[in-house]
């Protein structure tokens, strides 16, 4: 097999990156939605960790550590959002809700 | 054996993915995610970042997938597992989708030619976590102090919303 390189964790990453694109744009579920977020954001810490190792420097590795810190924010947050919305409109249909639509 | 490794996390995380995306019932979303986590902890480790491993595993699958799986448990899905699972604009985000793929593949194209060879040096000389540890509270102190006031005000906001209030008058 031939060795590993760089490219094979970007490749990996993009592929991550567009599933969860896929995901966030077209699942109606706002859990699923918020699930995507996490993918997306995986992608971004394998970019991260790709070029980290790819230059021999950590700090690659600490900027991915930030980056988890907002995705457990983002995801508390979220779920807080969702609770309170289920709570009071009784859906979790990203397209059901709709009030600043007119 | 390193690339077998590789190769057997990359398809972890990638069919994780694909199926916490096409799964109908939430809670498999959440297992499958889980599933894709863990394949991203793995590509962790195959890319010599072991504390972010660590913190993957930790973070992650013990932390927000548990409350992820909570919030499950406190909502009722069974009516919205039953429905139509994509919104009428799956058309245009398949489009959108091929358009950034195509850019992004272009760039990766392009990039990767002029992208240097690796100097790679030894990236665990003295130990990632000690690295780490030296990066992230000398240089990188403030925005470390940023996070945690960030991460407060997350748990102020998230008990805050999901409180029971009276309706006001």
């Amino acid at each position: 097999m031939t060795p590993i390189t760089t490219s094979h964790y970007l490749f990996v990453s993009l592929a991550l990156l567009l599933i969860g694109t896929a995901g966030v744009l077209m699942r109606r579920n706002v859990i699923v939605i918020l699930m995507s977020i996490e993918l997306i954001l995986n992608a971004v810490n394998i970019n991260l960790i790709a070029f980290s190792k790819h230059w021999g420097q950590v700090i690659g590795q600490v900027f991915a550590i930030f980056v988890i810190t907002v995705a457990v924010a983002e995801a508390a947050v979220g779920l807080g959002v969702l609770i309170a919305l289920y709570r009071n409109r009784g859906t979790t249909q990203a397209d059901e809700i709709r009030l600043l639509k007119w | 054996m390193e690339a077998l490794l590789f190769y057997i996390f990359a398809a972890m995380t990638l069919s994780g993915a694909l199926l916490t995306v096409t799964r109908r019932n939430p809670v498999h979303c959440a297992l499958a995610l889980i599933f894709s986590l863990l394949g991203v902890a793995g590509l962790f480790l195959t890319a010599a970042a072991e504390f972010l491993f660590a913190v993957q595993i930790l973070l992650y699958v013990g932390g927000v997938m548990v409350l992820f799986l909570f919030v499950i448990f406190l909502i009722h899905l069974e009516e919205a597992a039953k429905q139509r699972q994509y919104s009428r604009q799956w058309p245009v985000a398949l489009a959108v989708l091929a358009v950034v793929a195509a850019e992004t593949l272009v760039l990766l194209k392009t990039g990767l030619g002029s992208l240097p060879p690796k100097p790679l040096p030894r990236l665990n000389a003295q130990g990632n976590t000690e690295r780490i540890g030296d990066v992230l509270f000398y240089q990188f102190a403030l925005p470390f102090e940023a996070a945690s006031v960030l991460l407060l005000v997350a748990i102020v906001g998230a008990v805050w919303m999901t409180k029971k209030r009276e309706a006001a008058e």
